[in-house]
């Protein structure tokens, strides 16, 4: 924060400031926690799976066995939860000249100083990265999953497919789980009412002028100034 | 199977030290397999499935001798028969008596996640522990040899046991008691590679099969199954036997580096972000300046 802003600015926010205006609608958050539900489902007997230091895990879910039913189960789950939020958010994240320049300066985003980052619209670069990572990443899941699912349906003569399957369920789900931690320490710990966005469906006027003003002004019928 | 009472010396998918590994003395057994007087009768099917407590399974026929095509969870042993043309334009019936290798090193131990649900004992037996099998079949994934099998009515994986529970109690596996010919046989393993050795080069210098040899492959550290065939150089003839079988690359490249890398990449990502919150700490709401209050 610059010093300038904290003169021209006044330091706390008036009644105006938190009035609440609708961000998610009840069927979007259904989805996303019957999403993040199921994902978690799948983390949690994943890393069972993936290492005997983490083999106690399934415990948790009901012992080895039950988890390795109910894994590509709750991954079929999760891909329908995926399907709707493509078909709910899909137009809202496509990746516009802003986010690259957003894209460009995510050093100043990462340090905190998002007063030199350009205006976001409903999402930022960053959240959009994470949705087309998350729907590709479901379909290669899908994919080397079903393969890795039926034991008896592959014949020998396929074997090279388990091979192939077991290295790109493992290597996604890897990266899905990196990009997934991030996803939970930001809208949880790092972006202040986020959370709770995603959990009532509102937001405060100046969450959405803080992070995301493109979309304020959009939604407030407020036109963007020098425009 | 069943835990026997044999000292373990690697347990799947287990955190930590094996217990008591190492106290014992030396004693790796090995079940001989001589190709060249096998007369494909099939006793060492039937004594296995009466051992192992299961029933004939259903055949198929494919104008062969072959009655399924390949072992099965409730079919442990199964001959392989291939009708094999030689140079000389005259016919040779191969057959092999298939079932579990025993690998010094098994490919389905090293993929196996659950804890107990592979043990390799002293004595070189591989062996399932299907109480403790979750039957996600990544010991498909890692045998190179299409051994283990998966039941979908157990929803565990089985596999020839050569016999632990006999084997334990000081007797031979089921399938050489019955074998007629005396193409089975069962000892320690540098008795049997002896006798395979021997046998070899009887086939080398007398009997006029100048490739004779035995198969217990080093890819794999050895196998406690070995064979003895007429034409070492090309073992696929015998049943597709791998010429040079060892655990697949993909299943080392998943359980070695992509392991260690994903989980330093795990631990470093959750270390990461918590150093992010107490260097920069949360991002917080600002105040609307006026010019932007309200519609306009
Ligand atoms: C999309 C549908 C999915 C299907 C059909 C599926 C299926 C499977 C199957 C059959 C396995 C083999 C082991 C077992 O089931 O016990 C497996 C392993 C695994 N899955 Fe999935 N899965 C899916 C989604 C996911 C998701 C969303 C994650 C997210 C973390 C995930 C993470 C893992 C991990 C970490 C393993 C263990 C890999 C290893 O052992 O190295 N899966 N999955
Ligand atoms: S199916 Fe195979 S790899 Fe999986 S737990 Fe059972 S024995 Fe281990
Ligand atoms: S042959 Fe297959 S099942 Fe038997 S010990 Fe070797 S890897 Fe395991």
């Amino acid at each position: 924060m610059s010093t300038t802003d904290t003169v021209r600015r006044p330091r706390t926010t008036t009644d105006f400031d938190e009035e609440l205006i609708p961000r998610y609608t009840f069927v979007e958050r259904v989805n996303h926690w019957f999403g993040a539900v199921t994902y978690s489902y799948c983390l949690i007997t994943g890393l069972a799976f993936w290492t005997p230091y983490l083999y106690w895990l399934a415990a948790i879910v009901g012992g080895g066995p039950t988890a390795r039913f109910w894994h590509p189960w709750f991954g079929l789950f999760f891909t329908v939860s995926q399907f709707f939020m493509f078909m709910q958010w899909g137009g809202d994240m496509e990746v516009d000249n802003d986010d690259r320049v957003w894209a460009d300066n995510i050093k100043a985003y990462i340090e905190n100083e998002d007063d030199k980052l350009p205006p976001v619209g409903r999402f930022n670069w960053g959240q959009k990265i994470y949705f087309w990572a998350m729907v590709g990443s479901t379909i290669l899941l899908l994919l080397s999953g079903f393969v890795l699912w039926y034991v008896e349906a592959v014949p020998w003569s396929f074997h090279i497919l388990r091979y192939v399957a077991i290295l790109i369920h493992a290597s996604v789900a890897l990266i899905t789980i990196g990009l997934f931690l991030i996803h939970v320490y930001m809208s949880t710990l790092l972006e202040e009412g986020s959370f709770a966005s995603m959990v009532h469906g509102n937001v405060t006027r100046a969450w959405a002028w803080t992070f995301h003003r493109k979309w304020y002004y959009q939604v407030t019928g407020k036109s963007r100034p020098n425009q | 199977m069943s835990q026997a009472s044999t000292e373990i010396i690697r347990i799947s998918g287990h955190a930590g030290t094996v217990p008591g590994a190492g106290l014992n003395r030396e004693f790796q057994v090995c079940k001989l397999v001589d190709t060249t007087t096998c007369i494909g009768c099939k006793a060492c099917e039937v004594a296995c499935l009466e051992w192992n407590g299961y029933t004939f399974s259903q055949t198929t026929f494919n104008n062969s001798y072959q009655t399924m095509p390949e072992t099965a969870w409730n079919y442990w042993n199964l001959i392989k028969f291939n009708e094999h043309e030689r140079d000389d334009g005259s016919m040779m019936l191969l057959m092999r008596k298939d079932q579990c290798m025993h690998c010094e090193e098994p490919g389905c131990l090293e993929a196996c996640p659950a804890d107990g649900a592979i043990v390799q004992y002293a004595n070189g037996i591989v062996d399932f522990q299907e109480a403790h099998c979750i039957g996600c079949g990544y010991c498909v994934t890692g045998c190179p040899f299409n051994i283990p099998k998966f039941s979908p009515e157990a929803h565990k994986v089985f596999k020839c046991t050569l016999c632990n529970d006999r084997v334990s109690v000081g007797l031979e596996p089921a399938c050489i008691k019955a074998c007629p010919t005396g193409c089975l046989h069962f000892g320690t393993k540098s008795e049997m590679k002896d006798l395979a050795e021997f046998r070899a080069e009887q086939l080398r210098d007398v009997s006029g099969f100048a490739d004779a040899g035995v198969y217990d492959p080093a890819g794999i550290g050895g196998t406690h199954v070995i064979y003895v065939l007429h034409d070492a150089k090309n073992p696929e003839l015998y049943g597709g036997l791998p010429k040079d079988p060892h655990i697949p690359y993909s299943v080392w490249l998943w359980k070695k580096p992509l392991k260690w890398l994903g989980n330093l990449a795990m631990i470093g990502g959750i270390v990461g972000l918590a150093l992010h919150y107490l260097r920069v700490g949360p991002k917080k709401e600002e105040p609307i300046p006026p010019e932007d209050r309200g519609p306009s």
